[in-house]
């Protein structure tokens, strides 16, 4: 996905600025003239001057450069799945591990992967059972992370 | 005790030589893979030598950036498929002279140039850091100030192609670095009532993140056909390698030098150095029609300047904690969680540390050659392994390691949003290494910023008093203003 650089420009003009406004409630040092509100007002002043001249760069090559370019692959069902579901394969790791426990979300997560990547479901689903383990093995036993047991904490060891 | 045995002791320690073997492994594998490259190597190691003593966990760090970046060399020169994007700028060179038969000299030259080219990075790096230190033992807040904006205008002028899209990148990063208590006033900021945001945004997941996530997304939507690998036996890759040093000394030194130097700039890395390097060589040598037909001068000499560029990146990280490329932004973040801060005095309190890091630079660089051979021999079955189950298990490892550094699940969210976030600001042109730079260093230029503004009761000018802070103030304000100003003047000369 390519964005015009005005789009992005503007983004950052609001950012900075959204930054600035907000600093100006930190409190100041009393003594001193400059507290915790300055390098950040800096920064985020900074940001939005080059949020300015990205607009402006923007619009002048805007004959060569559209306000939004799809990438190739966003026309490809298979390569549009796979990018979101690795979003979304992350998203659900966080969402789920604590109430149902590492080792089968690490399972599910590593089979749905593979077989979106293409790999045959018999074999995907052996892998992922032992790429899970031999993660767990790693980090739970050698390293001592306390990686949840959710719904098998009746069977953990 | 003497520093330096107490610095043999600890690297010959039975376990750190064990886990430099499992780095090297490692990093041979990550380096010779299209599309994971060194700096997604160091990521990954990170939640492992966490649990490791300090010096363990940089030989880890050490061992695996140098076989990577030699074995990048690797799939380049079969496939025409740079493992490392260190090995880009010589890839189709590599792969012509596969062509024409010569894969033994190729690969032959890649190996033991880099390892010729890592040895000189680090007798520069053993050379210079002292010196450096010392000096900078006299540096007050306003010559560190200088030195952080300089090293990060240094990062935008050398890497961006448009220095706009850098500077926002850069600023970026910096308002990250803000984000937390960790200001010198100690004030909240930007934290919006969240515990988990008053320690800051997590170094370590965020570059988890930038450097592995986005590859695994990039991967995801170029996910295609399999990778072919049809090659013959290779043979004895070190025949010739005595004629070549012969034939070509000039250019192994220019390239190592160049590399070091490059990789001692904040920003620029092995990439970066090899393509100069490889242009430079072109340049000036005798037979530059060759160059592009499978010539191996210009693998000679830009293969021995990427490894250099490894160790350089070492000096300005060890001596300032300014990261030389974005590996050592990483190796950074690691010293301070190991609470080996960089900085003048890391050589003067202990000593033995830095000598220990310079051991494990040449041992690196020395095994790089006979496990440089197994890799090279087991090259093929290396290509083979398919990506497809690679990547999900890269994913589950990358969110486990994550969740291992805090124990807390914020912090894997921190490593999606930063992966997204790198994916879609490289693909419209914004650099990823000046982000890097701002939020490893936009606390120390901050704390210095503001001890400097205090000392001199808020006047500017108090910034170049002292004598070193004028002359790198000088510098700072030269690289910004002077080349619009000469692009400016040529084009009024030019019209």
């Amino acid at each position: 996905m390519k964005l015009n650089d005005a789009v992005f420009g503007a983004l950052f003009v609001l950012l900075g600025v959204v930054v600035v406004v907000h600093v100006q409630r930190f409190p100041s040092i009393p003594g001193q003239q400059v507290g915790p509100a300055l390098f950040p007002g800096l920064v985020s002043a900074g940001i939005a001057v080059c949020g300015l001249l990205l607009i402006v760069s923007g619009l002048r090559h805007r004959a060569s450069q559209p306000w939004f370019v799809p990438e190739p692959w966003t026309r490809s069902t298979r390569h549009v799945i796979a990018f979101l579901a690795v979003i979304a394969a992350t998203v659900a790791y966080i969402a789920l591990v604590d109430t149902i426990g590492f080792l089968i979300v690490g399972t599910v997560l590593l089979f749905a992967l593979f077989v979106l990547f293409g790999v045959r479901p018999t074999l995907a689903a052996i892998i992922a059972v032992i790429g899970t383990l031999c993660i767990w093995f790693a980090f739970y036993k050698l390293l001592r992370v306390p990686l949840p047991w959710g719904v098998l904490t009746r069977f953990a060891f | 005790m003497d520093p330096l045995l107490m610095a043999f002791g600890m690297v010959f320690d039975p376990y750190t030589l064990w886990v430099m073997l499992g780095a090297s492994l490692f990093g041979l594998f990550v380096g010779a893979v299209p599309g994971l490259t060194a700096t997604m190597a160091t990521a990954l190691l990170v939640p492992v030598t966490f649990f490791m003593p300090p010096i363990t966990a940089i030989a880890a760090i050490v061992t695996a950036t140098a076989m990577a970046i030699f074995s990048g060399d690797v799939p380049g020169c079969l496939l025409r498929m740079p493992g490392t994007p260190a090995s880009a700028a010589y890839t189709d060179e590599a792969y012509a002279m596969t062509r024409k038969g010569q894969a033994e000299l190729a690969l032959g030259a890649g190996l033991v140039f880099s390892a010729i080219g890592g040895l000189f990075g680090t007798a520069v790096l053993i050379v210079s850091a002292p010196m450096l230190a010392d000096f900078a033992l006299r540096f007050s807040s306003f010559e560190y100030f200088w030195l952080v904006l300089l090293g990060l205008t240094c990062a935008i002028v050398i890497t961006a192609e448009r220095p706009l899209k850098g500077v926002v990148s850069l600023l970026l990063g910096l308002m990250i670095a803000c984000v937390g208590l960790g200001n010198p006033a100690g004030f909240p900021r930007f934290t919006f009532g969240s515990t988990e945001l008053m320690g800051g945004i997590g170094m370590i997941p965020m570059m988890i993140g930038m450097f592995a996530v986005s590859e695994i997304l990039r991967y995801a939507v170029d996910a295609g056909g399999h990778i072919k690998v049809e090659m013959q036996p290779i043979g004895n890759v070190f025949r010739g390698m005595w004629e070549l040093t012969k034939k070509y000394p000039v250019q192994i030194l220019r390239g190592s030098a160049l590399g070091t130097l490059v990789g001692a700039l904040p920003g620029a890395g092995a990439d970066i150095a090899a393509w100069m390097s490889y242009a430079i060589s072109k340049k000036l040598s005798k037979e530059p029609e060759k160059f592009g037909t499978g010539h191996v001068e210009g693998i000679v000499e830009s293969g021995s300047a990427n490894n250099s560029a490894l160790a350089g990146a070492w000096i300005p990280a060890l001596v300032f904690g300014i990261p030389g490329d974005s590996i050592t932004a990483i190796v950074i973040g690691v010293l301070y969680m190991k609470n080996m801060n960089p900085g003048p005095t890391l050589f003067t309190q202990n000593p033995q540390n830095i000598y220990a890091v310079y051991l494990l630079f040449i041992i690196a660089n020395i095994i790089m050659v006979p496990l440089g051979f197994l890799c090279i021999k087991a090259a093929k079955r290396i290509l083979l392994v398919p990506r497809e189950i690679l990547m999900p298990i890269i994913l589950l490892f990358c969110i486990v390691g994550t969740f291992a550094i805090n124990n807390t699940p914020f912090d894997v969210g921190v490593m999606l949003a930063a992966g997204v976030i790198a994916y879609f600001l490289e693909q419209n042109g914004f650099p990823i290494a000046p982000a890097i730079l701002g939020v490893v260093l936009g606390g120390m230029l901050e704390e210095n910023f503001i001890t400097s503004m205090i000392k001199s009761d808020g006047q500017f000018i108090g910034f170049f008093t002292r004598p070193i802070a004028a002359t790198l103030g000088a510098l700072t304000l030269a690289a910004w203003f002077l080349p619009p100003v000469i692009r400016r003047l040529r084009s009024i000369a030019g019209a």
